[in-house]
């Protein structure tokens, strides 16, 4: 079983209670004929608020699907998922749809933002995705899309497409949706891949900085070492079992 | 819905092709249907001129006005039945006609009546006809004499009428006695007496049918204004055959945006999983599919209502294309519904786009 730091969970403790991930005995199996596929076993994993957690693993280790089972895109064979307090181990498809909407941030690695929004829209879009039940007005959202394109230094960029700005602004612009909702997790999956060393850095940097400074807890799944760096611990996960973690000092 | 609409408006091209696919059809749409309106139209607007609730046949003249014939025993019999009201007669002759002072031949159809009909007053003096509009297209006005028939009756113009044409000739509204006079000189086979007339046209209340040709003893066949309208020879194929390539036309319309949205959606896929992921509900997702189809097809069909009027307008007189509000709202009815539920076709494909599908290959 894989647990917080120390460090994380008294500074968790202080600002809230409760982890902000909690799984138990996750186990996800795919059927394939009369094959069955163990593609996550008896996982558990817990996160403090604000922790950043490093998900390494190779290609077809399971640290998608594990992935995916905190953030409410795949439903658990077995086992307890709880994410910032609600669990949703047993939630419905629309259930899972509004969660995801309201208590998680993603940021994938390719098909990313809509293609003809802007910068400011492809915020916004998180918002209009909730209809009648949005918990912003138009105009409180547009000043919290601003607020956030301002922080990731967007501010000039809010109007520009994303066919108009650099991969690692479209990066940030991301971010920015993952965070609109104030969630208690964001989920990044393999978020530098398609950028160069220098912007992939940099895309860390920032990570590192919104998710600490908002006390948000993440977890970055990547299979490239020189991102753990930046996360308080790294769990590893072969052949669906996840291994021992390493504290960032460790690296 | 919104996102639906943005893209729209900001990714045009996108739907330029669907757009004018559909503008065609539109207009095929809408000439199928001017033609099918302006057919019937032409061959039927003397009987629905008719201040009539039933119209009286001979028993014999299966259903025709050219074979009936009703005589005067008959008329005071259907007179007297209880519910009817007012009775007048009528007789119809189908022929050619000369302008006396030169010009084309042009088909009439002389048409003698007693009661006043819609748009047509009362019968004009003996010699005279009241003359449909579409003669004065073709030359004729108000004061000119025309030769009917091989035995060059002459009626002399006296005024003009609208929509009262009989099997695509032209109306020339007259008193009984012309009507025969113009009858036994040209149709001296078909000769009437003079208390004879080919259909009776009854007001009045209650089951007019049944009553009139039960007091008859069957010597009449009574039918309703709408189904003397569809007795008429030709009308009922007429709308049948034209009906059928509308509803395949409007088959095609959803063909083409079944297609068109299953492709647009399969391009979207990712975008879509992205979007679900984020916690798009299918539902909203659809619904932006069904508006961008519903746009495209109002679009379509302004462009091309615009394109088949031109056309209408730019058509010789002779062709019998009408234009109504009834047929363009029709047409606009149902390639909205047609468009939508072409669209419908991406339902199944936008439900099964799993929102996993954004995070890599974890399904």
């Amino acid at each position: 079983m894989t647990e917080p730091t120390t460090a994380a969970l008294a500074a968790a403790d202080a600002a809230a209670p409760g982890p902000a991930l909690e799984m138990r005995a996750v186990r996800k199996v795919y059927t394939s004929g009369d094959a069955e596929i163990v593609a996550v076993d008896h996982a558990d994993l817990t996160m403090a608020q604000g922790e950043i957690v490093a998900l390494l693993g190779p290609s077809g280790s399971g640290k998608t699907t594990l992935l995916s089972i905190a953030g409410g895109l795949l439903a658990p064979t077995s086992g307890t998922v709880v994410v910032g307090g609600v669990d949703i181990s047993n939630h419905s498809p629309k259930e899972l749809t509004e969660f995801r909407r309201t208590k998680v941030g993603f940021v994938f690695q390719s098909v990313n933002l809509v293609p003809f929004l802007t910068a400011e829209e492809n915020l916004l879009v998180v918002n209009e995705m909730a209809g009648g039940k949005a918990t912003m007005n138009r105009k409180a959202a547009r000043a919290r899309a601003a607020e956030l394109l301002g922080e990731l230094g967007l501010a000039h960029r809010t109007g520009n497409l994303p066919g108009q700005l650099s991969g690692g602004e479209r990066q940030r612009v991301a971010i920015g949706r993952a965070l609109f909702n104030s969630p208690a997790l964001v989920l990044f999956d393999e978020p530098t891949s398609a950028l160069d060393t220098t912007i992939g850095a940099q895309v860390m940097d920032l990570i590192q900085h919104e998710m600490r400074s908002r006390g948000t807890a993440a977890v970055i799944v990547t299979h490239d070492t020189r991102m753990t760096h930046y996360a308080d611990r790294t769990v590893t996960i072969v052949d669906g079992h996840l291994g021992a973690d390493l504290a960032a000092a460790d690296h | 819905m919104g996102l639906a609409l943005r893209e729209l408006r900001r990714r045009p091209s996108r739907f330029t092709v669907a757009t004018i696919v559909l503008t065609f059809l539109t207009v095929l749409l809408l000439l199928l249907g001017g033609l099918l309106d302006g057919l019937f139209l032409g061959s039927t607007g003397a009987i629905r001129a008719q201040p009539a609730d039933v119209i009286v046949y001979s028993s014999n003249a299966r259903d025709s006005f050219l074979r009936s014939r009703i005589d005067d025993t008959v008329r005071a019999t259907v007179e007297s039945v209880d519910g009817v009201d007012i009775v007048g007669g009528v007789g119809v002759l189908l022929l050619g006609a000369d302008p006396a002072d030169g010009g084309d031949t042009v088909n009439v159809a002389v048409i003698g009546y007693e009661q006043p009909a819609a748009g047509v007053p009362a019968p004009p003096p003996p010699g005279s006809a009241w003359a449909d509009d579409s003669l004065r297209d073709q030359g004729v006005r108000t004061g000119d004499t025309l030769l009917v028939g091989p035995a060059r009756t002459p009626i002399e113009v006296a005024g003009f009428v609208t929509d009262t044409n009989f099997l695509q000739q032209s109306g020339l509204w007259v008193d009984l006695p012309t009507w025969r006079t113009a009858q036994n000189a040209n149709r001296p086979d078909s000769f009437v007496t003079d208390d004879v007339v080919q259909v009776l046209v009854v007001r009045g209340n209650g089951d007019l049918i049944a009553a009139i040709d039960a007091a008859t003893g069957g010597a009449t066949a009574t039918l309703t204004k709408d189904e003397a309208v569809y007795a008429l020879p030709g009308v009922t194929e007429q709308e049948s055959t034209f009906n059928a390539i509308i509803y395949s036309t409007l088959l095609v319309v959803l063909a083409v945006v079944g297609l068109f949205f299953s492709l647009l959606t399969l391009e979207r896929t990712a975008l879509y999983g992205v979007l679900k992921a984020i916690g798009a509900s299918t539902r909203r997702l659809f619904a932006g599919v069904v508006a961008q189809a519903a746009v495209v097809a109002v679009l379509a069909f302004v462009i091309g209502s615009l394109l088949a009027l031109a056309a209408g307008a730019a058509l010789p007189a002779n062709v019998p294309l009408q234009l109504t509000v009834s047929r363009l709202l029709f047409t606009f009815v149902a390639l909205v519904i047609a468009a939508v539920l072409g669209s419908a076709l991406s339902l199944r494909r936008v439900t099964r786009i799993d929102p996993a599908s954004a995070i890599g290959s974890a399904s």
